[in-house]
């Protein structure tokens, strides 16, 4: 029975070694034994048919940023529900009170972006404060 | 035996089952989809397809390994690597059943009992968002690109009802290790009910938090209903269309191997693991003789008459295997040891189905309902329903 926390982990360390030599054999074994045919038409991006025109690399919704950023915030409130939950019985009442504190502040901002509609991706602009 | 020598051979057991588990998971889906739209699905390769995965490995990793021009060429080969090695790792904290002792050999059925087993899943499975992302950039691809980011955007705005959702249960039982959470489920509550986390605790709470993780759990492995990401009437295939062979290959994996590292979970949580569903002096150890003595009289009945020539000669013999098992369960040594693993696989496995099932009936999400349910309905539950039962975990 494993006892250390090296011995504890080594067996996470064989399973990484295992996963990185599966998907590095993946990408290899298919480079070594597919053959190449090589033509400019198949080259192109592929667009169902149609000849691309300009470039991927346009920019894109700022939904996606906010969405991005919404989250860090709060992923790191479920980040603090983990120790919160394992330590609960014996704190009861009162790290709930605490907990509820905590996450009420965090839903401010939420109720925040949701009313600034940074949450709806069907809407092409925001309702209010587009001067400023 | 030397802990480390063993710890090899369970992880190169443990990897070869769940890769030949991965191949046969996409077998099952194509028959029973195919069963569900009224066709018979795969039945050329072997007796019943069953050679089929095979077939389709053989095929994928010899088709042309394109790498075209236009693609960022570092993180194009890095994002499938990346997405197979992610879905990969999860399964070293995955316990299988109780410990078992073979001759001189005593060894838990899993390959690390971390006491953050939990935090460990969602670290990892986290992780797996970049190899979307960087294969929806790294195309430079119309389609890839919006697969990709709306494949992101999907997965970290479920992964907080699923983080709410999965501390629910833990509040319950207080631990983060895989194992101890098993343990407190074990039991019967009036004798009879499991006492699963589904059943501990305020009545409906925990089956919603359970519900709330499915949901989660489907948009995070970018199922249907909520397949955005490759939605092939808009986006062609999303964030790997510019991918072929075995690098496409990859994607797939490694969506099935989270599809199984979820089921899993979902059964450690909230099913009670690898504990019966019903108590042992009722009856519940004869279950697995029961189903394959009935799947072996079924395989009699169809080599009868059977409807391909070749059933006539193959059927008989599935049909005495799975006698054969139903025998192995019956010996009472070796049905203590196997025991837990049939409940456990037996509980992913009906998990899994219900996955292809949903995917069989349910139409796609719109993205921008995809991503209002989320964030306007899925989280305020969430949090609501974990404070609810953190108030009567204080109170009781």
């Amino acid at each position: 029975m494993p006892t250390t926390y090296p011995e504890m982990y080594f067996p996470v360390i064989v399973q990484v070694v295992i996963a990185i030599a599966v998907a590095a054999g993946l990408i290899g074994i298919s480079a070594l034994l597919g053959k190449r045919a090589k033509s400019p038409l198949k080259d192109t991006p592929y667009e169902s048919g149609m000849a691309p025109v300009g470039s991927a690399a346009e920019r894109f919704s700022v939904k996606w940023y906010l969405v991005g950023m919404i989250f860090v915030l709060f992923d790191i409130e479920a980040v603090f529900l983990y120790p919160w939950a394992v330590v609960f019985r014996e704190l009861k009442l009162f790290a709930l009170g605490e907990m509820f504190v905590f996450v009420a502040l965090v839903l401010v901002g939420y109720f925040y972006v949701w009313k600034k509609g940074a949450l709806d991706w069907s809407q092409e602009k925001y309702p209010k404060d587009r001067g400023a | 035996m030397n802990f480390l020598l063993l710890t090899v051979i369970k992880a190169a057991l443990v990897a070869f089952i769940l890769l030949t588990a991965l191949a046969y998971v996409q077998w099952l889906e194509r028959k029973v989809l195919a069963h569900i739209q009224l066709r018979v699905g795969p039945r050329r390769v072997g007796p019943h397809g069953l050679l089929q995965p095979l077939a389709d490995v053989v095929k994928l990793i010899t088709k042309e390994d394109m790498i075209p021009s236009h693609v960022n060429k570092v993180f194009y080969l890095l994002a499938p690597f990346l997405a197979v090695m992610f879905a990969l790792i999860p399964i070293a904290v995955i316990p299988f059943g109780t410990d078992i002792t073979i001759g001189p050999i005593h060894t838990n059925m899993e390959l690390a009992d971390l006491n953050i087993g939990v935090l460990f899943i969602l670290g990892i499975t986290g992780m797996g968002v970049y190899g979307v992302a960087l294969s929806g950039w790294a195309s430079n691809n119309k389609y890839a690109l919006l697969g990709g980011l709306r494949s992101s955007a999907q997965m970290i705005s479920y992964e907080l009802p699923m983080a709410m959702a999965i501390a629910t249960p833990l509040l319950v039982l207080n631990t983060l290790s895989f194992r101890q959470l098993v343990n407190s489920q074990d039991g019967f509550i009036l004798g009879f009910i499991p006492r699963w986390t589904i059943f501990q605790g305020p009545f409906p709470f925990l089956i919603v938090a359970f519900i709330i993780f499915m949901i989660a759990a489907f948009a995070e492995t970018n199922r249907i209903p909520f397949d955005l990401p490759e939605a092939e009437n808009e986006l062609v295939a999303g964030f790997h269309t510019e991918y072929g062979s075995m690098k496409f290959a990859a994607f797939f994996m490694a969506e099935y191997c989270n599809m199984i590292t979820v089921c899993c979970v979902a059964t450690l949580l909230f099913l009670g693991g690898w504990h019966p569903i019903f108590p042992a002096e009722y009856g519940s150890r004869f279950i697995p003789s029961l189903i394959f003595v009935g799947a072996a009289a079924i395989c009699f009945m169809h080599a009868a008459n059977p409807s391909r020539r070749l059933d006539k000669f193959t059927l008989p013999v599935v049909g005495v295997v799975a006698l054969g098992i139903a025998g192995i369960f019956m010996v009472p040594i070796l049905a203590t040891a196997l025991l837990p693993i049939f409940w456990f696989s037996a509980k992913v496995i009906v998990i899994l189905f219900v996955y292809i099932w949903v995917r069989g009936t349910l139409p796609r999400f719109r993205y921008d309902q995809l991503m209002r349910f989320a964030w306007t309905f899925l989280f305020p539950i969430a949090i609501i329903n974990l404070f609810l039962v953190g108030l009567w975990v204080a109170l009781t």
